[in-house]
């Protein structure tokens, strides 16, 4: 019998990976979706938040077996035809230092705009609680959030994949930061 | 002094420094390379750029990127000189090849300081070449030329040409005389000093694959290292057949290894632990194999360490002058102490920290009999490549290392450990495997920041000024030779050179655990000593604390002559009065609530903090704001280094707050972030960074503003409710973040 589980849209066979391999690993080793990190293993660090049916949860505490038609929603998955308002203002607040941890704090930060678009400081630092960020670029992650709910809000679509300079090189001039 | 001759005094001195820290290689890379006239779409200029005909500009990045920005900043400095609009610069990782790119590593904040000579040249010299190129296209002498934005202009007849175009041409154009290549001066950039995204923002944003760990190769296996508990025993026997037979494991074996605990070494050391290894077709059946797994131990050549035996054997040395070791000394401190108005003693101790860095040590390895190829994330790839042919009895050339992102570095990736267990597990199983740690792996198997201990005492004059100066520095050592990395107190000329009377002593007392370069080493926990205590002082005489400290350092000058990385009295100056400014020093504030001052040189980078704290009943303190004032010379990328300050921030409050690691008959208790928190996102302050422009050349930035956080910290706590922090977690003496 088959096994499958929806990632990122698409209904995937993962027969072949043992039931009781966590989410995770099933990613990272098996079907080369490795934006989703390993950090802990037991939950405290959120490097491997992906979303469940829509809501935040930690890759390394699903086993697979469990996940039999559920959706999964990976940083992979999260831009459509541009990237994720999210994804956008991390990158125009020059959040990443060494990066390892932003694909959980994105999915974790988008997961938070999903349910309610205009937080709170204290509603961000609530729902952000869970990511931890050894670099400690907290305080532009929480700017980051609330530039992206400002974008959301306002129904913009600010980043078009199709323009050359962008899509030319991966950097981009901070002049407009301000 | 010519140009020249600086260059060179200051790379040499950069070297010795860094030699100090274990690492010597060879210094300076080939400035320049003409590598390949003609490729059928690109020309290369130099061993760090190509040139595309559709106007992509590749620049070489040579040095590891772990998260201090030198991705985004050391190709910056070629684009600056090269004229290159930022837009069009595509950067690459270059090779670690140590004849085109000199010694790579990333380590005492020195990518950007080392490399700043060398790669303005680099793109000076491209800049040449391709003005020379335009000259003979355009029929008009060089002179007449000039460049912006990836082009070459000559203003008089309105015709300009594009690099992309000139590319081929320059790349045969004969390498011009280094000094015949001008460099700009500071008011003429356009790219440095201002905010610029890191190359890798949208890649990381996206989750592309990026990191050491994210590395596959075919046919790859992943591999689980178990290593003993108690540091440095060996594996005498393991249910090997068992393991072997669980589904999905390809095989399980013992690594003899070298028992012991051994010291950080980066230069020398291919030693690899004892251990066992189960290979398996994925990461997860190699981490539930080992769950399995039964090791019989052999603890005898372990560490027998207990933490708590080696802080009682400190407190024991205090006081013990007779068996301490004289460092440095002026004048009779002990008679200037009980002429002294007032006279404070205190001792200031630190507990072993972890490194912690987010991404678990993991490396690829593929070797054959013929042939090696690793991917690793180390900060010393050049010590990789210099010592993994001898580990594997490969040629040199028969050996090639990759550097990969790291997912945080803070130190922990300068040694290698990890490379040399993957490699030798590829040889034997004749298949690339990764070596995968655990977190649980990375916190037991670290080279811990040391624990230190601090003796000091003072006295101040009737005028109010530092008269005596004390200080005994206790640390851990395995040899009785010198103290294990990190607990060495070398020259450092504040306060001393202003004391008239001071002496300085150390003792070491036994330790075996493993230590090395945790962030800003050594300064990262002596600062915290030095400005609380001066900060006590200057309260025990009735002053206030900028005052004193301004004071202290009194007329502007060099602390070393001729050498522009040593302390500079006004640069100092200069970051105190600017943090203080921001911070409004001096408001009244509601009781319960202080601010808190602490100046730290290091790295050659001069930073103040500010920080303003409240307490409660409960000793719950909260850090709501810090401000921070950092000189480190000319800024490349103001968006990269006001990160890495607004992120030594927080970690230095992370670390101070309840960050420590226990050890038990030399094992150590900790294993994971539920028993060693890291800061989270609610409690993280808010930070305003300012930079002073002093006009010097850059120096480093990913270190030197974290040593004076956590003094700021302490002297807001003790402004807020007169209680003063003598040790490291805050949470030893009842204080909660």
């Amino acid at each position: 019998m088959p096994f499958k589980v929806t990632i990122n849209g698409e209904l995937t066979d993962v027969s072949h990976i043992d039931p009781d391999t966590p989410l995770l690993w099933a990613l990272r080793d098996h079907m080369g979706l490795v934006g989703t990190k390993y950090g802990c293993g037991i939950a405290q660090c959120g490097a491997c938040t992906v979303w469940l049916n829509g809501d935040p949860a930690r890759a390394c505490q699903l086993p697979l077996g469990q996940l039999e038609g559920r959706s999964i929603t990976t940083v992979e998955g999260l831009a459509g035809d541009a990237l994720h308002p999210v994804q956008q203002a991390w990158v125009e607040h020059d959040v990443a230092q060494c990066g390892y941890c932003q694909a959980g704090q994105i999915m974790s930060a988008a997961a938070l705009l999903a349910r309610d678009p205009a937080p709170s400081e204290e509603a961000i630092d609530r729902a952000m609680a869970g990511n931890i960020c050894r670099c400690g670029t907290y305080v532009r992650i929480r700017k980051a959030i609330q530039s992206a709910s400002s974008a959301i809000q306002s129904g913009v679509a600010f980043f078009d994949p199709g323009e050359p300079d962008l899509a030319a090189s991966p950097v981009d001039s901070m002049e407009v930061r301000s | 002094m010519s140009a020249k001759e600086m260059k060179a005094r200051f790379h040499r001195r950069q070297f010795l420094q860094f030699s100090g820290l274990g690492l010597a290689l060879t210094a300076g890379g080939q400035v320049m390379q003409v590598v390949a006239a003609d490729h059928s779409d690109t020309s290369t200029l130099s061993a760090y750029i190509t040139v595309g005909r559709d106007g992509l500009i590749t620049i070489g990045a040579p040095n590891p990127e772990v998260g201090q920005g030198v991705n985004t900043s050391l190709p910056m400095i070629i684009a600056e000189e090269l004229d290159a609009a930022w837009r069009d610069v595509q950067v690459v990782n270059t090779p670690v090849d140590a004849a085109h790119y000199g010694a790579q590593f990333a380590g005492g904040s020195l990518s950007v300081p080392m490399r700043w000579d060398e790669l303005r040249q680099v793109g000076a010299t491209a800049r040449a070449m391709l003005l020379q190129a335009a000259s003979a296209e355009m029929g008009v002498p060089p002179a007449e030329l000039s460049t912006l934005d990836s082009r070459v202009i000559h203003e008089a007849s309105g015709r300009s040409l594009s690099y992309s175009e000139l590319a081929h041409g320059a790349s045969e154009v004969p390498l011009p005389d280094a000094d015949s290549v001008a460099l700009k001066s500071a008011e003429q950039y356009r790219l440095l000093g201002k905010r610029i995204t890191n190359a890798s923002a949208a890649a990381i944003a996206q989750g592309e694959s990026l990191f050491g760990i994210d590395v596959q190769v075919p046919n790859m296996v992943y591999a689980s290292y178990v290593k003993c508990p108690h540091i440095g025993g060996r594996p005498v026997s393991a249910n090997l057949d068992e393991i072997k037979a669980q589904r999905g494991v390809i095989d399980a074996f013992i690594l003899e290894g070298e028992p012991g605990p051994y010291q950080f070494d980066i230069r020398n050391s291919i030693k690899v632990s004892p251990g066992v290894a189960i290979v398996a077709r994925d990461t997860w059946t190699a981490m539930r194999a080992r769950k399995l797994l039964k090791v019989r131990w052999n603890t005898e050549p372990a560490s027998g360490d207990d933490s708590e035996q080696i802080a009682a054997a400190a407190k024991a040395a205090v006081g013990r002058l007779e068996q301490a070791t004289m460092i440095s000394s002026a004048g009779d401190a002990n008679q200037a102490l009980l002429d002294a108005k007032t006279h404070s003693r205190a001792f200031y101790s630190a507990d072993f920290v972890s490194h912690a860095q987010l991404e678990p040590q993991s490396c690829v390895a593929q070797v054959t009999a013929q042939s090696a190829e690793v991917w690793t994330s180390s900060q010393t790839p050049s010590a990789v490549d210099q010592l993994l042919p001898g580990l594997l009895s490969l040629p040199a050339e028969a050996v090639t290392i990759h550097s990969v992102r790291g997912g945080g570095g803070f130190g922990r990736r300068l040694s290698n450990e990890y490379v040399y267990e993957a490699a030798l597990i590829s040889q034997r199983v004749g298949l690339p495997v990764k070596v995968q740690w655990s977190r649980e792996d990375d916190m037991a198997f670290d080279y811990f920041r040391s624990a230190l201990y601090l003796d000091m005492e003072g006295g101040v004059s009737d005028e109010g000024r530092l008269a005596a100066w004390k200080l005994h520095v206790i640390a851990g050592s395995s040899d009785k030779e010198e103290a294990n990395y990190g607990g060495t107190y070398r020259e450092r000329d504040f306060p001393e050179k202003r004391v008239p009377n001071y002496n300085i002593a150390t003792t070491l007392i036994p330790s075996q655990t493993p230590t090395g370069a945790w962030r800003a080493p050594f300064s990262n926990i002596y600062a915290f000593a030095e400005q609380s205590f001066l900060c006590e002082l200057a309260a025990a005489a009735g002053r206030d604390y900028r005052d004193f400290l301004l004071d202290l350092l009194g007329e502007d000058e060099w602390f070393k002559d001729g050498d522009r990385n040593a302390l500079n009295t006004a640069r100092a100056k200069g970051v105190i009065n600017a943090a203080c400014a921001a911070a409004q020093w001096g408001r009244s504030l509601p009781e319960g609530r202080g601010l808190g001052l602490a100046f730290f040189f290091s790295h050659a980078g001069h930073v103040a903090e500010v920080a303003e704290v409240s307490v409660d009943a409960d000793k719950r303190l909260i850090v709501h704001d810090v401000w921070v004032a950092a000189d480190v010379g000319q800024v490349i990328n103001l968006s990269g280094v006001e990160n890495q300050i607004e992120g030594s921030v927080v970690d230095g409050l992370s670390a101070m707050a309840d960050q420590r690691i226990t050890i038990r008959e030399g094992r150590i208790q900790e294993t994971n972030f539920d028993t060693y928190p890291l800061l989270r996102m609610p409690k993280a302050p808010k930070i305003h960074v300012q930079m002073l422009a002093s006009g010097y050349s850059p120096t480093g930035a990913g270190e030197p503003a974290l040593p004076p956080l956590a003094p700021a910290v302490g002297n807001a706590v003790f402004a807020a409710c007169g209680e003063r922090i003598r040790e490291l977690p805050i949470s030893k003496a009842g204080f909660m973040v």
